[in-house]
């Protein structure tokens, strides 16, 4: 069943913690709501459940308007962030609560449950208490009690937020994997751009209660349509250029200026890999240091420190690494291949960055 | 509150006693003093009633406690318990509800009201009624042109007894609720249950042991209130005396073996009400620690994520 949100906003007191959003999940669709913590991608949740009413602005499921329907009216399913389990009932009674709510007969509803049992290996778990189970465990549970009854759209706050990064990543092509199988609309809420980009088609991006972008992952990282998404999305140099002498400099780095006056200032921005790297020096214009290279499984990370004291960051497969005969502590040159302007006369940067990647006190940050 | 805190923490008490580095003279004064005051101030006055009961044999015994004045007292007891208890379940379930589960304004009051009747003395909110429903008292006079008697009759003792044992089914389910949140309630509500089956489903055996032992600790208080009950009672023997006023009464009018063997009732009462809480509380802890170590209910087979160990 399709979703949508028509300029949806929603107050908490004199807070917006949701400022009029609107955009469409489609049927059959697996979508993210990505932003920092606090940038209202539950309550937009929240709503879509009932479990919280918009202050203004419409809710639609299927096309129809479901404002004024109740949680129960809506036919969803829920996965809480911390799972929400009965604790008191067995995995077998949490999986057929919802059956035995809607008053599926008997032989169906446990045909159903030992369905979901096989689908999410849960096989000989029934009698188990949710305090006896596995974080994984746990949270496959509170999705098959969510899909029991079959509901139209499925939405889980934070998925992978309670479990261990292995089983995180486990879990998260055990989504996909699923998606695809049931087809069932599913939108999920994260903080983490990596799980949004890996895991859905569709992402929305949100930070203080604005959408600030919606586009599948491939969009938002390439065609970022403003300095947040681009800083939030991906790795990224970020230097405050000045102009002077129609050049904008960032201590020995210069940029075209493109016809701006002295003393105008703008950031600009370029992924790691848009830096390219020589041992030859006499390569490329610029010179640095390599100060630390970090190995990250396939691909190394990579600082180089300029003279000026710039740090930028940039990546290289390990196949490269040892081609180019690199070590820490060895001069290279290098150039920037491609750039993105994010802001001109920036004001300082916004405060959801500094909370997530505190700046670093020089230019150049990697976030 | 004390309902799941103590047996928890045995097994804690247990290690650290172990750790701790008290010379064994210090430690058993400290359990001779405990054990001496026990004796003293709470079980040889216990003994003391039931040795004063049967002071004079079995038979004086009971026909203290079949006098129509008594079973009368027993009676009515048993009325005011079996009234005030479910009122006050009803209240306690929903000002802890809406104490643990709303934001709402002037809630510090509201807790704050739960536990007056802790602090006022029960002859003071004995006399509270009497002002409110007495013939010299705002309402006497209305009350009384109907016939309707409430003062010096079993609906002022109910009332009062109420009053009294008002805040302790809400007192013990408030910190159980308040831990509990309200996730689970809400993941009820996304499966389609309405509030109802959402209370009786998820909220109400959540909560089951705070209230068993709310109910437990209301109806002791309500069988022994003596204070407040006494001031609304009016004392007219066979009709308006409780145990507690019984025994008073037989007291005073030196009938203390009658009164001891009422009193000793009551003490049993006391007891089983006791005893049924230390139950509880084994049982509870009991079904914490089965299902501490229960994966053996299954077979290990049953994990079926080899990394999920």
């Amino acid at each position: 069943m399709s979703i949508e949100l028509r300029n949806v906003t929603k107050r908490f007191g004199e807070v917006a913690a949701v400022n009029n959003v609107s955009f469409t999940v489609e049927d059959g669709e697996l979508m993210a709501l990505l932003g920092p913590s606090g940038g209202g991608k539950t309550t937009v949740l929240r709503m879509i459940a009932g479990l919280e009413a918009p202050t203004s602005g419409d809710v639609l499921i299927r096309g129809r308007r479901v404002n004024n329907l109740s949680v129960q009216q809506r036919n969803i399913g829920f996965v809480f962030q911390n799972y929400a389990l009965f604790k008191n009932m067995t995995v077998f009674q949490n999986i057929a609560f919802g059956l035995k709510i809607k008053k599926w007969k008997k032989d169906a509803a446990r045909e159903r449950i030992a369905e979901l049992m096989s689908l999410f290996a849960l096989d000989g778990l029934e009698r188990r208490y949710p305090h006896q189970l596995s974080g994984g465990q746990r949270q496959r549970v509170a999705i098959a009690r969510a899909l029991a009854p079959k509901p139209g759209v499925l939405l889980l706050d934070e998925p992978f937020g309670a479990v261990d990064a292995k089983i995180r990543q486990e879990l998260r092509e055990w989504l996909v994997t699923l998606h695809h199988d049931l087809n069932v609309t599913t939108v999920f809420v994260t903080h983490d751009q990596e799980e949004a980009l890996e895991v859905s088609k569709r992402i929305v991006i949100f930070s203080r209660g604005r959408l600030e972008q919606v586009g599948s992952p491939r969009d938002v990282y390439e065609q970022p349509v403003n300095e947040f998404v681009a800083r939030f999305i991906g790795v990224m140099n970020v230097l405050e250029l000045e102009v002077r002498d129609g050049v904008g400099r960032a201590g020995e780095l210069e940029f075209p200026a493109g016809g701006l006056p002295d003393g105008h200032k703008l950031r600009i921005g370029f992924r790691p890999h848009a830096v390219e790297i020589s041992t030859d020096l006499a390569q490329f214009r610029y010179s640095a240091v390599l100060r630390h290279a970090f190995f990250l499984g396939v691909l190394l990370r990579l600082e180089l420190e300029l003279p000026s004291g710039l740090t930028l960051r940039t990546r290289m497969t390990k196949e490269e690494y040892s081609q180019l005969q690199l070590e820490e502590g060895r001069p290279v040159s290098f150039q920037i291949r491609n750039y993105r302007v994010l802001a001109q006369e920036p004001a300082p940067l916004p405060p959801e960055n500094e909370l997530i990647h505190p700046p670093r006190p020089m230019y150049a940050e990697n976030i | 509150m004390g309902v799941f805190a103590p047996k928890r923490e045995t097994g804690h008490a247990r290690r650290s006693q172990r750790g701790a580095e008290e010379p064994a003279l210090a430690r058993w004064l400290l359990i001779a003093a405990a054990l001496a005051f026990c004796a003293v101030f709470l079980l040889l006055p216990l003994a003391n009633v039931f040795v004063q009961a049967f002071a004079k044999g079995w038979s004086f015994y009971w026909a203290s406690l079949a006098h129509p004045d008594s079973l009368a007292a027993i009676r009515l007891t048993l009325l005011v318990a079996a009234i005030s208890v479910p009122l006050n379940v009803g209240f306690g379930l929903a000002a802890a509800w809406a104490i643990a589960k709303f934001e709402f304004r002037g809630k510090p009051w509201l807790i704050t009201l739960i536990d007056l009747p802790f602090s006022v003395s029960p002859v003071v909110a004995g006399l509270m009624f009497v002002v409110l429903f007495g013939l010299q008292g705002f309402l006497g006079p209305w009350l009384q042109a109907r016939d309707l008697a409430i003062i010096f009759a079993v609906p002022g003792m109910v009332l009062a007894t109420v009053f009294i044992t008002f805040p302790f089914v809400a007192r013990e389910l408030i910190p159980v609720m308040q831990a509990t949140g309200t996730e689970q309630e809400q993941a009820a509500l996304t499966l389609g249950a309405s509030g109802w089956q959402t209370f009786w489903h998820v909220t109400l055996p959540s909560v089951k042991w705070g209230l068993i032992y709310g109910i437990i600790l209301c109806n002791a208080r309500a069988m022994g209130e003596f204070g407040a009950v006494s001031v609304v009672s009016g004392h007219i023997t066979g009709q308006t005396d409780t145990m507690p006023l019984r025994v008073e009464k037989l007291y005073n009018e030196y009938h203390a073996p009658a009164a001891f063997a009422v009193a000793s009732l009551l003490a049993l009462l006391a007891l089983l009400t006791l005893g049924l809480k230390t139950f509880l509380e084994w049982r509870q802890a009991r079904e914490h620690q089965r299902a501490q170590r229960d994966p053996a209910i299954l077979p290990l087979g049953a994990t079926l994520d080899p990394h999920e160990h």
